[in-house]
């Protein structure tokens, strides 16, 4: 029971992420590795605020500087050219010497500090504390993805899309392409950075080196949640990350609990599930044109 | 209307590639007025619309439309009063999404606020009221993704989408060169129909000589970046493809070499 409630907290925090990284790799079509950085981001500014009490203008803070974050990897693929992978890698890099300055130090404790969670826990206080932080988690996750489902169907979500699909048309469209651009990546981010505030709160400390490998977990989700629902439109894509952030939780905790594999081993499954995936489709592909190479006539 | 004066266009400037491209363009579009553009290879037809659509600047040289001086306008902003169709059906419209979704695209830039409803109810039905005048059954498929659709259907949504607010000018190039002859016709017509209704001042790319002399109501012809003829009215009804030939070699003091052209 403790297994399948943590893996929920951890699935529908995590949740976040995987819908900037949705937003980024299936939507802009674009893979944004300044995931790594921004997560850590939102870590440092929800952790700060945390220990000076602020632990909601915390979360506020967190999604505004991953937006910033987003919005510097967007101006150097769009006003200065720089290929989208090494804007993304510049960033994040920058952003590791970020966010030590924001912590002042490679680790920080936020224990007994007044977290949302705890804010919550003391509000509902007849509730077990594990349904409290249960029920953050799912409002913060559930307002998040219905606010991306809705922002999608207006005007400005259409053309993002076209973005993604077919930035020749956008252009002829008399459509600015490049603010489109960075709009896209800043709110992608802030919503990586609001998933690594809210972690840090749960979790009740924040590390320099929590964003290891995050871009491959966001990834993961994502595919995980295709594999389910197939890609069709943004209202399920999102739905399915979120979905797919979830199962990834408890496949992980699942694998460490029954110990199939040590929990140093985590990052090198992850890369592989997400490696395999990617590669099924050009897999598939290459198996049916051997089929037709032996069976043709 | 559209006014280009004395434009001049270099690439690869002092490198062993130098190209003169366009050595001093002047021409004027009435409004209103349709105009046919031919030329071989290399000769600085898609230069002229690159320049007009923002691709790429001018060494030397003015740009006008509406006596606005777009020289050095951005392309997307340019993109307001310019509508642009290509040869590739795919460069026009975004595949993986619906109909319906990337004509809303398109009609977005007519609509204020970023917020808005990307689709309205109203918005649908005004699409499938434009569809339907096009004859090729796409009036049923407003939820259909456009990948799945024929090339000369897609062109035909491409057309649709760059007159939808109608523009101050339509450049075609050689939007009907990738086509099958039958959809090629179809997309002529719907062209044709488009630019009579609206009243479009446009100007079209085409390799094809009797298509050039029969469509719209004025043929311009290139060489080596100088406009070499200019024709309209009588003279240019009563111009056949060979009459056409002996004037390029006249005034080119050059063969034409070019089998596409001369065949079609």
């Amino acid at each position: 029971m403790t297994l399948i409630l943590g893996s929920l907290h951890i699935g529908l925090i995590y949740a976040l992420l995987g819908i900037g990284v949705y937003i980024t790799f299936r939507v802009l079509d674009i893979p944004d590795l300044t995931a790594d950085g921004s997560l850590t981001l939102g870590l440092a500014v929800s952790g700060i605020m945390t220990i000076n009490n602020q632990s909601i203008l915390g979360l506020v803070l967190a999604f505004i500087a991953g937006c910033i974050a987003g919005s510097v990897t967007g101006l150097l693929q769009t006003k200065f050219g720089i290929h989208p992978i090494l804007s993304g890698i510049l960033t994040m890099s920058g952003l590791y010497s970020i966010n030590l300055l924001i912590m002042g130090a490679s680790n920080i404790s936020l224990i007994g500090k007044e977290s949302v969670f705890k804010i919550f826990e003391d509000m509902l206080g007849g509730l077990d504390k594990d349904i409290v932080r249960l029920i953050v988690c799912f409002v913060v996750c559930f307002v998040v993805s219905a606010l991306f489902i809705l922002f999608f169907k207006t005007r400005l979500g259409l053309m993002i899309r076209a973005t993604g699909n077919n930035e020749h048309m956008v252009k002829a469209s008399s459509i600015n392409v490049d603010f489109i651009k960075i709009f896209t990546l800043a709110i992608a981010n802030g919503c990586v950075s609001l998933s690594g505030g809210l972690l840090a709160q749960y979790q009740s400390f924040s590390d320099i080196s929590s964003g290891v490998g995050t871009v491959v977990i966001g990834l993961a989700s994502v595919i995980i949640g295709e594999v389910l629902f197939g890609r069709r439109t943004v209202t399920i894509g999102i739905i399915s990350a979120v979905v797919g952030s979830i199962i990834y939780r408890l496949i992980i905790a699942l694998a460490l609990q029954s110990s199939i594999f040590p929990s140093y081993m985590l990052k090198l499954v992850s890369a592989v599930i997400v490696g395999v995936a990617l590669s099924i489709p050009t897999i598939k592909k290459s198996i049916e044109n051997r089929k037709l190479r032996k069976g043709g006539i | 209307m559209l006014k280009i004066q004395n434009v001049h266009k270099v690439f690869s400037k002092g490198t062993v590639n130098e190209h003169y491209a366009l050595q001093g363009i002047d021409l004027e579009l009435k409004t209103g007025e349709f105009v046919t553009l031919i030329g071989t290879n290399g000769a600085g037809k898609s230069t002229i619309m690159n320049l007009i659509g923002g691709d790429i600047l001018p060494d030397k040289g003015r740009i006008y439309l509406d006596n606005e001086d777009i020289t050095y306008e951005k392309e997307h902003k340019r993109a307001r009063k310019i509508g642009r169709i290509f040869q590739n059906p795919m460069l026009g419209t975004a595949p993986d999404m619906t109909v319906e979704e990337n004509l809303a695209v398109a009609y977005s830039q007519s609509k204020k606020g970023l917020f808005g409803i990307g689709i309205k109810k109203e918005d649908s039905e005004f699409f499938k009221k434009c569809l339907e005048d096009f004859d090729l059954g796409l009036e049923d498929k407003l939820k259909t993704k456009v990948g799945l659709l024929s090339g000369g259907q897609r062109q035909a949504i491409a057309l649709l989408m760059s007159t939808i607010s109608t523009p101050k000018l339509l450049l075609l190039d050689e939007h009907t060169a990738a086509l099958d002859p039958s959809a090629a016709e179809k997309v002529m017509n719907i062209t044709n129909k488009i630019v009579r209704e609206k009243n479009i001042t446009t100007l079209m790319i085409t390799h094809n000589i009797n298509q050039a002399l029969k469509t719209g109501d004025r043929t311009i012809m290139l060489h080596k970046g100088k406009i070499i003829l200019d024709l309209s009215g009588k003279e240019r009804e009563n111009m056949t493809v060979s009459d056409l030939l002996k004037l390029y070699e006249n005034n080119s003091n050059d063969i034409f070499d070019n089998d596409r052209m001369i065949l079609s």
